[in-house]
């Protein structure tokens, strides 16, 4: 099919285009962008006047919870709450239930995807086997079968000798390998970030240096074997700047980090408030503000969801024995424009950072609006108001902090491969 | 590029007030629950002192019981094991004529699946009107107090590190027995203060109650992280924290420190921060010394001390009962006339 959406305000991070015109889209793909081709006959004409008209974002961190914990939400239920988002690309960690180390399990999500809503579903193939940190999973068999990366998802591997092994193995087939820098014992039983809060609370706190002993020694191994490492998930401004000097230093490394490192802090557990229990741990505000920092200068090139939605009972007790995360795909696009009005980055690199530099990090052809492109998008409504409201919630978590924030501007449509997947209900605003 | 504090319009806006009142206290400022000493006002620290005074005075009768909570049912729920803790609870209970039942689970021979909600569930079902909790984590108090029945109060008997606040209220009572005003007596608190919720609650108290100068002391190890901001100085030689004070509280050493590697040894910790006779020489020469208990003798603090002339460790159990009858009875609504 073939559809035509004028008067929107195009803006594609790919070359800072900026420019209220006309997007072309032939079939699955992008067509033109900016101007129209002489004798193209769309079959549908869409009036996009006062709406912007984005790439759709790429979430680097999202737990659909299949396979195995279906309680807590499935494959169809959270790829919606992606589209309601304006994710149209997801990539899901391999700690599923059992673990993705065989093809088997890839086979499964990408199963479940297609009977789902169409927002595309990636998986990162464990790095282990059953992600127990010993043996090198089959890192072949999974990147044929699909796999994106390898990854051990925030569990522990059992030596720095494996982790050497790992990084040397996957290199071989060119595989970015995603590792999370928590060093086990140094994080313990930690349960947020140690500081002055955690000892107001009494509650086991997880030091920086559980962060930065990590980092320090995978980059210590990226220098030693060359291994196309991403660093998922940082919490401290001091990691940070780890990661700087070592691009600097020309190390082939990237990061990312969860949007609610951004906005919140220690302070926000506030008296014991699970929907703030995540791991790696809320951290200072000066942690917070070298995060946002590193995001504007681009070391770190990807802000995700980190997706982690729970059934009630995982956030029903004390503090420490809640589930850690927060379900977090339909924020992730809100609190990423909210840094432009925060004056934190231009408009252009706010959507870099969810849309290029994702797709950079795991090289997906995506993420962009060139001609040609595939056509997955999002039309935008700069001007409506937006309560983040338990009833128009899609996730089938409903553990998020950000309940009653109110952002400007909320997605109207969310295109995949040139269909839509998702269009705002009228009742949808407030 | 801004990298201060930002003032988000859509965050939720801090509510008025230190925030454990909001669960803790009512509208009009009374005790709902007592879960934490922390932003609690003088003068409400003062109230339960004074009635636990006048309740001090009963126990020292013949006759040591009154009518207040008669049919009254009070729940004491202990997930973590407790002698004397609880059986102060009990006692003080009982001598405001309530109805108690002990109920103790052992959380790690419980069976998975029944959470602490579908416990308080089931006990709550029984109409009761009050629920004594102790566990292991820190929060748990704050957790059950959110959860409960309206009109069902929640008082704290230790959650994990985080708050023992009718410990420390015994403390400052018997401090303030002999010691009367607060604002000119220096105050060492010594050993784990990183593992201690009496520490904790210790330190909001006696901050409320305008303490001259409260010192920690303790090896890094044992200290937790920025201890300086709950308003205390902080020593790691003890014979300079003991210099010229008039309270010295000694926190009880667990041997699992040692296992977690907090500790190279028992011998080496008595050698470096053990209260001996001749320790307490540096303090002031009316110095009083306490114990939470239980005391390990030979670990933390000599025999001779620990029974000696300054020790007020044994009017603190007697004391506990006084306030705990106090509390019990000023989140029942029944202040003794």
């Amino acid at each position: 099919m073939s559809v035509l959406i004028e008067n929107a305000r195009i803006l594609d991070p790919v070359d800072g285009f900026d420019t209220v015109g006309a997007l072309c889209v032939q079939g699955s793909e992008i067509l033109a962008r900016g101007q129209i081709p002489d004798g193209f006959e769309p079959r549908r004409r869409i009036d996009g006047s006062g709406l912007w008209l984005i790439p759709g974002l790429i979430d680097l961190a999202a737990r659909l919870r299949e396979p195995g914990q279906e309680h807590k939400a499935t494959v169809a239920s959270e790829t919606l709450a992606a589209a309601r988002g304006g994710i149209t690309s997801v990539v899901v960690p391999p700690d599923t239930e059992p673990p993705i180390d065989s093809p088997a399990e890839i086979e499964l999500i990408n199963r479940r995807a297609r009977q789902a809503c169409g927002v595309r579903v990636y998986v990162l193939g464990a790095l282990t086997h059953q992600l127990e940190g010993q043996q090198l999973a089959e890192m072949a068999a999974l990147m044929q079968a699909g796999a994106r990366g390898v990854s051990n998802a925030s569990k522990p591997l059992a030596s720095l000798l494996v982790l050497r092994r790992a990084l040397e193995y996957a290199t071989t087939f060119g595989l970015t390998i995603v590792l999370s820098a928590q060093d086990p014992a140094l994080t313990g039983s930690g349960c947020m970030h140690e500081g002055a809060v955690s000892t107001r609370l009494g509650l086991a706190g997880i030091p920086e240096a559980a962060e930065t002993a990590a980092l320090g020694a995978i980059l210590a191994l990226v220098e030693q074997t060359g291994a196309r490492v991403h660093v998922a998930r940082l919490s401290t401004r001091r990691g940070a700047e780890m990661i700087a000097k070592a691009r600097a230093d020309g190390l082939p490394v990237s990061a990312d980090v969860a949007a609610h490192q951004l906005f919140l802090t220690e302070v926000d557990v506030a008296e014991y408030d699970p929907n703030c229990h995540v791991i790696p741990p809320l951290r200072g505000q000066r942690d917070r503000d070298g995060l946002r920092a590193a995001v504007a200068r681009g070391d770190i090139s990807a802000i995700c969801s980190d997706h982690q939605p729970h059934e009630p009972d995982g956030k029903l007790g004390p503090f420490a024995s809640t589930e850690p995360g927060i379900s977090a795909l339909e924020t992730l696009l809100p609190l990423t424009l909210r840094l432009v009005e925060d004056g934190l980055l231009s408009l252009h690199d706010a959507l870099a950072r969810v849309t290029t530099g994702p797709a950079d990090i795991l090289g997906f052809a995506q993420g962009h609006l060139s001609a040609g492109a595939r056509a997955d998008f999002v039309l935008w409504d700069p001007t409506a108001m937006h309560e983040v409201r338990r009833k128009d919630w899609l996730s089938a978590g409903h553990n998020t902090p950000f309940f009653n924030w109110t952002f400007a501007g909320q997605v109207r449509e969310t295109w995949v491969a040139g269909r839509p997947v998702w269009t705002r209900p009228a009742e949808d605003t407030a | 590029m801004t990298e201060t504090q930002i003032a988000h319009p859509g965050a939720r806006l801090p509510e008025p007030g230190p925030l454990p009142n909001r669960l803790q206290l009512t509208d009009d400022g009374q005790l709902r629950h007592m879960l934490t000493i922390e932003g609690l006002n003088r003068e409400l620290l003062t109230e339960i002192l004074d009635t636990a005074e006048s309740f001090a005075n009963m126990n020292e009768k013949a006759v040591k019981k009154v009518p207040l909570l008669r049919g009254k049912t009070i729940v004491n729920l202990f997930f973590e094991a407790s002698t004397r803790t609880r059986t102060t609870f009990e006692l003080a209970a009982k001598r405001l004529s309530a109805d108690v039942l002990n109920v103790n689970i052992n959380t790690s021979s419980a069976v998975k699946g029944e959470s602490l909600l579908d416990t308080l569930r089931n006990i709550e079902a029984m109409n009761v009107d009050m629920f004594v909790v102790r566990h292991e984590e820190s929060g748990a108090a704050h957790f059950i107090a959110r959860h409960v029945a309206p009109g069902i109060s929640v008082l704290n008997a230790g959650d994990g590190r985080h708050a023992h606040p009718t410990q420390a209220l015994l403390d400052m009572f018997t401090i303030r027995r002999h010691k009367g005003d607060f604002t000119k007596l220096k105050v060492a608190i010594v050993g784990d203060i990183l593992h201690s919720r009496v520490a904790r609650s210790q330190i909001h108290a006696l901050n409320i109650l305008q303490t001259g100068e409260v010192r920690v002391v303790a090896p890094c190890s044992l200290l937790p992280a920025d201890v300086d901001q709950l308003g205390v100085h902080v020593y790691n030689d003890l014979d300079a924290g003991l210099k010229d004070v008039d309270v010295i509280i000694m926190l009880r050493l667990q041997r699992e420190r040692m296992e977690h590697a907090h500790l190279p040894s028992e011998h080496e910790y008595y050698q470096l921060f053990g209260l001996t006779s001749r320790r307490l020489q540096l303090a002031h020469p009316t110095c009083l010394v306490m114990h939470p208990g239980p005391a390990n003798r030979g670990v933390e603090i000599e025999s001779a001390v620990a029974d000696g002339p300054h020790s007020v460790i044994l009017e603190q159990v007697t004391y506990g009962i006084s306030v705990r009858m106090a509390v019990m009875s000023m989140v029942m609504g029944a202040h003794q006339a």
